[in-house]
């Protein structure tokens, strides 16, 4: 009640504020009149009463002042008036305004663009109703699994999932699903968009409602069915299908078989991988109908799947854990693929399932991101930090020429936390438009890392809204930025005796000490952190130059892969080696291509295969054989990537299906293997789960190159050739080296496959550009950490030219006698110099030391040097001290043009 | 005059104008007048005080106030006691009694 009064009348004082004002007025106007009339009537002349009341009252205006303390609404009043009078101190110094709102919008702007990225992909939950109930189901600890794993995050097979699903107690519903891609074109060049495999009770468990139709239900999942409706998600149905409602009924095609349309997924709906989307959801039966004979779901070595389960009332992750251990190992002596060796099925029955919290669901690009992203945050907090320092260094250089000013004003009578107050209210509003400007710049920039980290064959989705975790940390920045630059400066500047200040000449010997030593530790600091920021920025790039000037064993550039599918013609074996054959012939012959050649895996992208090696012709497998990683190609493959051939031949026409099997070799399979020795003529057999090959007898050795990943090592790799392959493929994968424009070497491509057989699936992709696209997590290190740097090392080139100035600025009075007594233009300039070594020293030192005690962090993130690296750090300090130096020198040059005269005649 | 005036005692002046008013709406100068002469010259209130006391009377909802003519007819703004600031000044005597029966208790054992 009394509060409610108390803010109406301090809302009438702060809107009807001259009435209220015009009020008080009139009241101690009365007041006085009143006091005048009572003295008269007691004798008082005229003129003594006025004298006497007006002692009495003691100033109208301090009386009306002391009244208005009384009322909250002076407070805001004063407030705001603090503030007027910083955005007009601003408008009187535009450069100062522009160059602090601007660095503060960079440093608030790169923070919450990687803050916004992080809250993405690590903090928020999924978009599906009660998140914090969902729970991941793994095989806990599974190393040395085996079997064929397809999809990007292969947790169970399908008949693991199939009796988690009937066993498990802990849920009120359980789930799996797949993602792949689908080829939605109905024939010709392929046209893959984002599929999912589901079960049925996907939709229901996630409670996820149709926008449009009806959602997947596990009647839609039945075993063996031959024809499914397939559910699309939102910006699908918008942009394949302009977002008609009549879409529903209609049919879409996935490796040309056809689905039924029967709904549409709501708008926040991406599915449950962070970083991803989806465009088609099709039941988990569906499989086979799409993969044909390569499909999984009844192979027990089949890994392609991965499972969630909503936790039913009452049941914690602990328990749910407890029951799915105690399952185990039913399922997995249940599941177990006969073709497993005993060393493979000892594995397999030792796994045990758990449970792991579900609610931001499961993610590669959290796995991969979520450390460089926590590691750029800390990188763009320090940008923060010297940027705040910088502006530190401004306010205090303002601070010292307001010194008389403030002296001033508490002469006057003004109250020190006044003055703090309202120099606060400046850098309160240098903050507030920076981080405006910061947060605006922050949603072109996650956007713009987002492109970045997106392929055309791995397009990424993250929802980047701005929520109030994202709103709250930039806020946070800015008060943060604002206390670090603006309360120092307002403390010092306040901290005045206004004697001595008005006293004081402005001219002393030497340069006032106070308030310099102050900006002295900014500045070293500064330098530090930008040794920091600079040694971060060097290990990145240089880590990211090691990886492109590896020798990946292949010339990369040149080598286009085009994948012709013609599962649709349904051959026979016998028949589809000759079909590809003759694709790789046509290929051959058109015109601008140097050579071509079939490989089953192409290097680098992730895909391969390994299988036991057994040396000699004879023996059984001791335990666990030594294991290598297999290619199957066509003759000509060493000569379309470059790979130099060290001894023996290449793959002939005269290795076919009936003469000895032959392999090629490469150097670590030799010092692996063969001791060292050249294996040419050696043979081996290949264990591949429970049987042994024939032997092979190896023909050829070539140089080492990469096989999964630019940065593994080298690893041994035996070739085979697709003439000798029982089960041949029914796609050609063809690597054609060409140096044609891409455009002309395309359409002869396809003019190729239409030759041999009309509207066949074609794929391409650049062989190089594939390869960068592996490299896009070092890239955005290596861009981001050394857009960083240079930000840093200008910031701190700023700052320290900012405090050589000032020194020079008040030590000329001393500069003056000391060349009036006679000291050359080189003296003074050592003069000025000495102080910055000085800084410089103590900086540096202090930057090593912190950067070596954290780049340890990065270890990971690097490749072919160690975060200590001797020469990245030489490189830092070597580079951060020419800058220092070039920027103390503009004003040490000054300093040794000053004309001793004038220097000392100067006031 | 033998004695200065004295100074309130702390947190005093609130009771006393709330005790001024208890009889009748009273302008600023009239209540300083009253106080003073009630008090035979002991309290001088002074304007710096009054008025931020009345600022703050009126803001805790313990007086109300209207614009009026005086005997002089001059306008003048009269203060009031609302029905909560009598039952503060009831408090406050209350509790001022006791305080003050207290302190003299102690005064005089000490005597």
């Amino acid at each position: 009640m009394s509060f409610l009064r108390n803010l109406g009348g301090g809302l009438r004082g702060l809107f009807r504020k001259e009435q209220v004002e015009r009020e008080m007025d009139e009241e101690l106007g009365g007041y006085l009149d009143t006091a005048v009339n009572e003295k008269m009537r007691r004798g008082m002349s005229r003129e003594e009463a006025m004298r006497a009341a007006r002692i009495e009252m003691g100033g109208a205006e301090s009386v009306k002042e002391q009244v208005r303390a009384v009322s909250w609404e002076s407070l805001v009043e004063t407030l705001w008036q603090d503030l007027e009078f910083g955005l007009r101190l601003l408008r009187f110094n535009p450069a100062f305004a522009a160059a602090a709102i601007l660095s503060l919008a960079l440093g608030i702007g790169a923070n919450t663009a990687i803050f916004q990225l992080l809250d993405a992909v690590r903090l928020r939950t999924l978009p599906v109703k009660n998140p914090e109930q969902m729970v991941k189901i793994n095989i806990d600890h599974r190393n040395g699994a085996s079997g064929n794993f397809t999809t990007r995050y292969p947790e169970l097979t399908y008949g693991q999932w199939e009796k988690i699903r009937v066993q498990q107690q802990a849920f009120s519903s359980v789930f799996a699903w797949g993602p792949n891609l689908f080829n939605i074109s109905p024939g010709g060049e392929v046209h893959n968009v984002q599929g999912l495999w589901v079960s049925g009770e996907f939709f229901e468990t996630l409670g996820v409602e149709p926008a449009l139709g009806r959602l997947l239900t596990p009647a839609d999942d039945r075993p063996n069915c031959n024809s499914t409706g397939a559910v699309i998600s939102h910006s699908f149905w918008k942009h394949q299908y302009a977002g008609e409602n009549s879409v529903i009924g209609r049919t879409l095609t996935i490796s040309r078989h056809p689905f039924e349309i029967i709904g549409v997924t709501p708008p926040d709906f991406y599915g449950v991988e962070v970083g991803r989307y989806f465009d088609i959801a099709v039941p988990l039966c569906a499989e086979p109908i799409i993969v044909g004979e390569d499909s999984q779901l009844r192979q027990a070595t089949g890994w392609w799947l991965t499972a969630m389960g909503r936790l039913k009332p009452g049941w914690t992750l602990d328990r749910a854990a407890a029951q799915l251990r105690a399952i185990s190992t039913g399922i997995f002596e249940a599941t177990l693929p006969p073709t497993f060796n005993p060393e493979q099925a000892k594995h397999y029955l030792g796994y045990k399932l758990g449970a792991f919290p579900g609610d931001s669901g499961s993610s590669e690009l959290r796995r991969n991101f979520e450390n460089p992203l926590w590691f750029l945050l800390a990188l763009a907090g320090l940008v923060l930090l010297i940027a705040s320092a910088n502006l530190a260094n401004l306010m205090l250089a303002r601070a010292s020429a307001r010194e008389k000013e403030m002296g001033m004003r508490m002469a006057v009578g003004a109250s020190r936390g006044r003055l703090i107050r309202q120099l606060l209210a400046e850098s309160f509003l240098l903050a507030g438009i920076g981080a405006g400007l910061g947060g605006l710049l922050a949603r072109s920039l996650s956007q713009i890392l987002i492109a970045s980290l997106s392929t055309q064959n791995d397009p990424l989705f993250v929802d980047l809204g701005t929520d109030w975790r994202v709103l709250g940390f930039t806020a946070a920045l800015a008060g943060l930025a604002c206390i670090l630059f603006g309360l120092a400066p307002a403390w010092r500047a306040t901290s005045v005796t206004p004697g001595v200040v008005l006293k004081e000449s402005g001219r002393g010997t030497t340069g006032g000490r106070s308030g310099f030593g102050f900006r002295r530790i900014l500045v070293v600091s500064q330098i530090a952190l930008s040794l920091m920021l600079l040694v971060g920025a060097l290990l990145f790039a240089r880590s990211l130059n090691n990886l492109a000037m590896v020798d990946a064993g292949f010339r990369q550039d040149g080598i286009l892969v085009t994948d012709i599918d013609f599962t649709a013609l349904g051959l026979s074996n016998e028949r589809r080696l000759a079909f590809s054959s003759e694709l790789l012939s046509q290929v051959r012959a058109i015109p601008g291509v140097d050579s071509a050649a079939i490989a089953e895996i192409v290097p680098l992208t992730g895909n391969g295969e390994n299988h036991d090696i057994l040396m000699g012709t004879s023996g059984a497998p001791k335990g666990e054989a030594p294991v290598a990683s297999f290619n199957r190609v066509s003759p000509g493959f060493f000569q379309t990537l470059q790979t130099p051939m060290l001894a023996g031949r290449d793959f002939d026409e005269h290795d076919l299906k009936g003469s000895p099997n032959v392999a090629i070799v490469n150097e670590e399979f030799a010092r692996k293997f063969a001791n060292g020795k050249n294996p040419v003529g050696m043979t081996f057999r290949i264990g591949r789960l429970r049987t042994i090959t024939p032997p092979y007898e190896i023909v050829g050795l070539v140089k080492n190159s990469k096989y999964f990943a630019l940065r593994e090592d080298a690893q041994p790799i035996v070739y085979t050739t697709t003439a000798q392959y029982d089960h041949p493929d029914t796609d050609a994968q063809i690597l054609i080296r060409s140096n044609a424009p891409s455009a002309s070497l395309l359409s002869g491509v396809k003019s190729a496959a239409n030759q041999a057989h009309p509207g066949l699936d074609i794929t391409f992709f650049p062989f190089h550009k594939m390869i960068q696209g592996g490299l896009l997590r070092d890239r955005l290190m290596a861009a981001l950490s050394g857009f960083f740097g240079v930000l840093a090392v200008v910031l701190a080139a700023i700052g320290l030219y900012g405090v050589i100035s000032y020194m020079v600025e008040g030590r000329r009075n001393e500069i003056g006698i000391r060349m009036a007594l006679g000291a050359g233009q080189k003296q003074i300039i050592h003069l000025v110099l000495r102080e910055t070594g000085i800084l410089l020293l103590i900086g540096l030192t202090a930057g090593a030391v912190l950067a070596l005690a954290t780049a340890r962090t990065a270890a990971s993130m690097l490749f072919g040097l160690k975060p200590t690296d001797v020469l990245t750090y030489v490189l830092a300090v070597v580079s951060l001290s020419t800058v220092a130096a070039l920027a103390s020198f503009l004003p040490a040059r000054r300093a040794a043009r000053l004309d001793p005269m004038v220097a000392l005649r100067n006031e | 005059m033998a004695h200065k005036p004295s100074g309130l005692v702390q947190g005093t002046l609130d009771m006393l104008i709330l005790k001024t008013l208890q009889l009748e709406a009273m302008h600023g100068y009239g209540i300083a007048i009253r106080i003073e002469q009630i008090s035979k010259g002991v309290f001088q209130v002074n304007p710096g005080s009054l008025f931020p006391a009345f600022r703050r009377l009126e803001r805790a909802g313990w007086l109300k106030s209207e614009w009026r003519d005086t005997e002089n007819k001059r306008r003048a703004k009269y203060y009031a006691l609302t029905a909560l600031g009598r039952k503060q000044l009831t408090g406050e005597t209350r509790e001022w009694a006791r305080q003050t029966a207290a302190i003299a208790r102690i005064l005089e054992a000490e005597a």
